[in-house]
């Protein structure tokens, strides 16, 4: 084997363990922004609403060389729930990846002024930076606009469980948006007692995203996640 | 959030500094639009939101029961998301908009442009700035508000603009609560009783000169405010006031006096404290 020969071989086991390292970085990466919850309805993850659109890792700068790491595109969409996602143009330049892999979490505001974005945030920073991870940048994502479709099944039980109502499924439209003078939206079934029996209190309750009813077969209240 | 911030918690005192509500979205401009009539556009709507939502934010405490209250400031709220992102569309597409601040403040530039801006360098339209009166004032005034604005932002879904086409979908699905809630208050003041059917009407005839600025935007856009208006009119047996529009325009700068004492109260702080972190 020559000598040129022989270096090629190093590159190449170098960067097929540099993307290995990579690779797994990013899975731990995904797996602690997916285990984030949210502030308001600490019962769901980030995750489980649909508001994680995605975790990259990205290498420090290998060889002088960018290497762009796995990027998990839009798992989050999947049913709330961050898959493993595929690796997207991860050329791993030779040599070995250091320690200074940076993560970008992308999420979504649930409502344009949700005051929580600013705490999840600051969650995500947080918890990735104890998993090891030095730099994190967290990006916005505005298009498409999230929908109560995206909380996951999981996350439907969880709300249930914690005595909230799940949304139902959000109005499609085409069309000019019809204007809603009555109670015409079916009213949820009571999350505690399961009676169909219940009135709207309010569109708008103690977070952008919740309305208020209450049950008239128990006479408890109780909120629903809206849908849109 | 950036890595200058990294390790460093402070932040300006009035704003959240490192919190660009746009972080990591594409703002270039897209070819074939005038970054300066884009910046001028977003800041007008953005001006109309957050006008309205100060508004808005004064009835906290002050609704008739506790369930409106969360309601008002539900609205608020959206309509401060609104105006957050459109205000940093805005700065981004054209910097030159932005007041100049003392060098090194820390102060970011939808915070520079809501804070440190006069009344004539505001773009909403007057309806937002007029003073609030009781709760019919208000629900006429959400009424009229969203109704133009939930048809404007239904148009705008489609701006060759990438983002201001999201902050348009993404407010399209706010403002259909907000007319919702408008237009049912609306109709149950109407057919309230005697007093509360007055009250609705008093605040119908004292606003509606300001309507027509909404829609000043095109023909369409005010053909399909009148078909919603007209609908809400004809269930409430209500009549379409007749007084003609107010003369002048609020997107020229040209305010009632309401706007400066608002401006004063929302702007004091920040205004003696261009510097401040905590």
């Amino acid at each position: 084997m020559s000598g040129r020969e022989r270096a090629a071989e190093v590159a190449l086991v170098g960067g097929a363990a540099a993307e290995v390292a990579l690779v797994s970085a990013r899975e731990r990466a995904a797996e602690v922004a997916a285990g984030v919850r949210d502030p308001e309805m600490p019962m769901l993850t980030l995750a489980d609403l649909g508001v994680l659109r995605g975790v990259e890792v990205n290498g420090g700068a290998v060889n002088g060389g960018a290497v762009n790491g796995g990027a998990v595109n839009g798992g989050a969409v999947n049913g709330g729930e961050v898959h493993g996602g595929e690796v997207h143009g991860g050329e791993v330049h030779g040599g070995e990846v250091h320690g200074g892999e940076e993560v970008v979490v992308s999420i979504t505001p649930t409502y344009t002024g949700c005051p929580a974005l600013a705490t999840m945030r600051d969650d995500l920073v947080h918890r990735l930076r104890e998993a090891g991870f030095a730099r994190v940048e967290v990006r916005i994502v505005l298009d498409p606009p999230w929908s109560s479709d995206w909380i996951s099944e999981r996350g439907r039980a969880a709300l249930r469980e914690a005595g909230l109502s799940a949304p139902g499924p959000a109005p499609r439209r085409s069309g000019p948006i019809p204007l809603t003078l009555g109670p015409a939206r079916s009213a949820p079934p009571c999350p505690r007692c399961g009676s169909a029996a219940t009135r709207l209190t309010s569109e708008f309750g103690a977070t952008a995203c919740k309305a208020l009813y209450r049950c008239t077969g128990c006479l408890e209240p109780f909120e629903h996640v809206k849908e849109i | 959030m950036n890595d200058e911030f990294a390790g460093d918690s402070s932040q300006w005192a009035f704003g959240t500094g490192f919190e660009d509500p746009l972080a990591g979205v594409d703002t270039t401009v897209p070819p074939g639009v005038d970054a300066a009539e884009l910046a001028a556009y977003c800041l007008m709507l953005g001006d109309d939101a957050l006008i309205m939502s100060q508004r808005l934010a004064e009835w906290c405490s002050r609704a008739p029961d506790l369930e409106e209250d969360i309601a008002l400031a539900n609205m608020a709220l959206d309509l401060l998301g609104q105006a957050r992102l459109l205000l940093t569309r805005a700065a981004a597409a054209d910097p030159g908009l932005v007041p100049a601040l003392p060098e090194g403040s820390p102060v970011p530039a939808e915070d520079a442009l809501a804070y440190f801006r006069d009344a004539e360098q505001f773009r909403n339209v007057r309806l937002a700035e007029v003073e609030n009166g009781d709760f019919a004032h208000v629900v006429v005034r959400l009424l009229l508000f969203s109704v133009a604005r939930l048809a404007l932002l239904e148009r705008l879904r489609t701006s060759p603009d990438q983002v201001l086409a999201a902050v348009a979908a993404k407010g399209v699905k706010e403002l259909t609560y907000h007319r919702d809630w408008a237009g049912r208050w609306f109709l149950t003041l109407a057919q309230g009783t005697e007093e509360s059917r007055r009250r609705l009407v008093a605040a119908l005839d004292a606003l509606w000169p300001y309507q027509a600025e909404l829609t000043d935007l095109g023909v369409e856009l005010r053909q399909e405010v009148d078909v919603v208006l007209d609908q809400v009119f004809a269930v409430s047996g209500v009549e379409r006031p007749g007084r003609a529009p107010l003369t002048g325009a609020g997107r020229d700068g040209a305010h009632t006096d309401a706007l400066g004492p608002l401006l004063a109260e929302m702007q004091v702080v920040a205004r003696a404290h261009p510097s401040g972190r905590w």
